[in-house]
């Protein structure tokens, strides 16, 4: 397929159960809705495969999701492949989201793209050879206020430019890693400094 | 029941309408590509856009619009041309400029409103996305770079076929529908074909076939079960290329079965096209008419008439088995029977005791059904479907005597014991008896104790049988079925053994032990080359159901006429013509020179086959005949929906499906 990249038989598992702490996760996460709309529950879900799984979620688990939730298995394929969130292959094990979107764009985030390519040394959609890192181009992250924004893993690191990123990455290289939240001199978002 | 106007033409629309329905209503037609009525409504294509007042100054999507009072709705204003005009421009960006080698030319959607909204010259300069093609099974080929992601093929199998396989993978421009490269494992799923506005999904067996104009078009009726569904027949020249629905909303609505609308190419392989007698070296030889005729007549003529047996198929129209049972009465055979699955319903049956009363349609008023040894999906797929819609609409359990496939709604697995449990409660209940159940050496006690089961008040008849012959109703209503002193087909098979009986005349019939038939002389009259002509002594080649004019009497009860297509191969002949001179040579002219006499005194004789397109109500009586039924699990007519006849068995493309859909272990390697 063009657009969705799933991961070849040979790494996908034969079969996918929750561990014993997820599925009680999982069946409060079902309790929270309504009788006979368990189907909603699909998203938490398929979050808490792919991080049972390493990141990735294998054709296993959205069977055993499907079954589970007493859903065609296909509508479960439908929500896997359309939320960038969820990756059906496996990829670095930080990943690099960099919002590209409009407000991000006119605030630089050509800049913060070129940076992840340089640091990284990888495009879009690619991981690094040693599987640390993938980098992901990912549609308005919705912080505009702090545009640009890179999500890695699930933090968000503001207010980047060129330098800032390259500085980020690096951090993230050598296992020290900033606190999320705008890199600059502003909390939260804040007005700026004039 | 809102009132608005449709450029300035006042409409008056139930509650609930949408804008797009009241402008339908005032005889404009508005282009779309994924609003569909009998699917649930998705908004996605855009191309109804219209101009409403009161509202925000931009265009509404007329099919998700619901029509509200005061309203007022402008179709063809300057706002709306340029709103349609942009949405084809975007339809058109990623849509591939090959109409002279799609197979959808000449009969697509968006070639023909390109006509009308389309834009001279495309102003898009990047690349075109190219999608790759997807595997949907041996029936549905895809080329889903002409994809315009209307997601109507998702709804249709989704929600009235009830396989829910095809899904919208991906998002915005990466969008890819998609069976994740699994064959469409439903019995409805040509339909989607249908559906397509667009060249995505066509026709696998009539793949570079044909272009719509070159085809002659005759409106006729589908045998293939025994729904009787609305068919269009597409020919050109001797060759029927391929079956579309045609709307009948009592019968099909818009949908066919896959065996409808694929196992027509059956109909050009093992064709009988000339008159064939056994020689003395046990090889069937192609005649010439005079002789095989006067083979028969002999050896009709030799034979006392007990000693004569009839049997009909599962196909034959009203007037063979009318000339066929006037002839043999002449004859004064008594033999005679059209239940060649040994159905136990013994003449004299009053006509409500073996039609499916209600009709097709009378199931969505039911609210709760009991099937017993009935399996609608693969005897009747249409009906099913519908009996899923009722499903759909809430408030409606489905009962099952007997080990039956699965449905595509739930049901609950009922005993016959408790079935008046099951039952109880319901103002309207429906009892629908299978084939499968009848054909049961305590066919007559299934059918009795269905009936005891059955509320029948003057508006409800709560019971039906669903047949799965094409034939078997109008056979019934014409009584061809054993005089006094006749046998059965049962009794036929053992009177050969016994050696009572000689002569068989097989009327299309393919679906008997022709093991028994062994010791008999077998006249075998048919259109296809199957068992019963493999069993013959004289074959004589008839017509198949696209190639003579002829009456069917679905399931309901509804006495619909085939139309001719084509001509019959070769030699072959329309039968009643094959059986009017039989009758002269042997010295009983039957009283009938042409299909207009013949019609006029069958309908003399029965009176409901000249009801055209009517579905006839049945007279309420006692049937049946009371006592235990045994306790071995019942099961359905249809054990491969594929190949229920001589055509379908005969049909390469069925056998394609058996290989894909009924063997599973197949099904991983087929698309490998």
């Amino acid at each position: 397929m063009s657009g969705i990249e799933i991961a070849p038989d040979h790494l996908q598992p034969d079969s996918f159960v929750f561990s014993d702490e997820n599925l009680v996760k999982a069946q409060t996460t079902i309790a929270k809705y309504p009788e006979r709309k368990q189907q909603s529950a699909v998203m938490p879900l398929l979050d808490l495969a792919q991080r049972q799984n390493g990141g990735w979620v294998p054709r296993a688990a959205i069977e055993y999701i499907a079954d589970m939730l007493q859903m065609p298995s296909i509508r479960v394929w439908e929500v896997a492949t359309f939320y960038t969130m969820y990756f059906l292959a496996p990829k670095g094990r930080t990943k690099v989201h960099v919002c590209t979107t409009t407000p991000c764009w006119l605030r630089g985030s050509d800049d913060v793209v070129k940076a992840c390519k340089e640091t990284l040394g990888i495009g879009m959609g690619e991981t690094t050879s040693d599987g640390a890192f993938s980098l992901h181009e990912v549609e308005c992250a919705g912080a505009c206020v702090n545009a640009p924004v890179v999500q890695i893993n699930d933090d968000y690191y503001e207010d980047l430019d060129f330098e800032k990123t390259k500085r980020l990455l690096d951090s993230f290289k050598a296992g020290d890693p900033p606190k999320p939240g705008p890199l600059s001199d502003r909390r939260g978002s804040e007005p700026a400094k004039a | 029941m809102p009132k608005l106007t449709v450029d300035g033409v006042e409409v008056e629309v139930p509650a609930g309408a949408t804008v797009l329905q009241a402008i339908e209503a005032t005889g404009k037609e508005v282009p779309r590509f994924c609003y569909h009525d009998r699917l649930s409504i998705a908004g996605n294509c855009r191309m109804c856009l219209v101009e409403i007042k009161p509202g925000p100054p931009k265009p509404a999507a007329s099919c998700a619009m619901p029509a509200g009072e005061n309203m007022e709705v402008f179709t063809s204003s300057p706002m709306v041309e340029h709103a349609r005009k942009g949405v084809m421009e975007m339809l058109l960006i990623n849509h591939p400029l090959d109409c002279p080698i799609c197979d959808q030319g000449g009969e697509c959607d968006l070639q023909d409103q390109a006509m009308s909204y389309g834009g001279g010259a495309s102003r898009y300069e990047e690349m075109k996305r190219a999608v790759p093609d997807k595997y949907m099974g041996p029936l549905v080929k895809t080329i889903m770079t002409r994809c315009i992601h209307c997601t109507r093929c998702v709804r249709f199998v989704d929600e009235v076929a009830g396989v829910p396989t095809i899904g919208a993978l991906g998002r915005g421009g990466a969008t890819e529908i998609s069976t994740l490269e699994a064959g469409i494992n439903s019995e409805l799923s040509g339909n989607i074909i249908d559906l397509c506005p667009v060249g995505a999904l066509t026709s696998r067996p009539y793949e570079f076939v044909a272009r719509p104009w070159e085809l002659s078009k005759t409106e006729s009726v589908d045998v293939m079960d025994a729904v009787g569904s609305n068919i269009r027949v597409d020919a050109r020249g001797p060759e029927v290329l391929r079956v579309l629905p045609r709307l009948n909303e009592d019968v099909n609505e818009e949908w066919i079965s896959d065996k409808t609308r694929f196992a027509i190419d059956g109909l050009k392989r093992q064709r009988l096209d000339a008159p064939y007698v056994r020689g003395a070296d046990g090889r069937l030889k192609a005649t010439s008419w005079t002789a095989a005729l006067n083979v028969v007549a002999e050896k009709l003529k030799a034979t006392a008439p007990e000693k004569i047996a009839v049997i009909a198929g599962d196909q034959v129209d009203a007037e063979a088995m009318f000339a066929a049972k006037v002839l043999f009465e002449n004859l004064g055979v008594q033999n005679i029977d059209c239940r060649q699955d040994g159905m136990k319903i013994a003449p004299g049956t009053p006509r409500g005791g073996y039609i499916l009363n209600e009709g097709l349609s009378g199931v969505e008023k039911a609210d709760r059904l009991l099937l017993i040894g009935s399996d609608p999906r693969r005897e009747a797929a249409v009906f099913g479907a519908r009996i899923r819609k009722r499903w759909l609409e809430g408030d409606f359990k489905v009962g099952v005597v007997g080990e039956i496939g699965d449905q595509t709604y739930p049901t609950e697995l009922v005993s016959l014991e408790n079935a008046a449990e099951f039952l109880q409660g319901a103002s309207r209940p429906m009892v629908i008896v299978g084939a499968g159940a009848l054909a049961r050496a305590d066919g007559a006690s299934v059918l009795a104790y269905a009936r005891s089961l059955a509320t029948v008040t003057d508006e409800w008849v709560g019971f039906g049988v669903l047949h799965t012959a094409a034939s078997r109703v109008a056979g019934l209503d014409l009584s061809f079925l054993p005089g006094p002193e006749g046998q059965d087909v049962a009794g036929i098979l053992a009177g050969v053994k016994a050696g009572g009986i000689e002569t068989v005349f097989l009327l299309g019939a393919d679906e008997i032990n022709f093991e028994s038939l062994k010791d008999a002389f077998v006249i075998y009259q048919g259109a296809v080359g199957d068992d019963g002509a493999g069993a013959a002594d004289v074959v004589l080649p008839g017509a198949a159901f696209t190639e003579k004019d002829g009456t069917y009497i679905n399931t309901e009860g509804r006495a619909q006429r085939a139309s001719r297509a084509v001509f019959p191969p070769g030699d072959a002949r329309e039968d009643w013509t094959i059986l009017r001179a039989l009758s002269e040579v042997l010295g009983s002219k039957l009283p009938f020179d042409d299909l207009t006499s013949l019609r006029a005194q069958m309908i003399e004789k029965v009176p409901v086959l000249g009801a055209i397109d009517e579905q006839m109500p049945g007279a309420w009586g006692d049937f049946g005949e009371k006592g235990p039924v045994g306790d071995e699990p019942m099961h359905s007519a249809v054990a491969n929906f594929y190949m229920t006849c001589p055509i379908s068995r005969a049909s390469p493309t069925m056998a394609r499906c058996v290989q894909e859909f009924m063997n599973s272990s197949n099904q991983e390697k087929a698309h490998a």
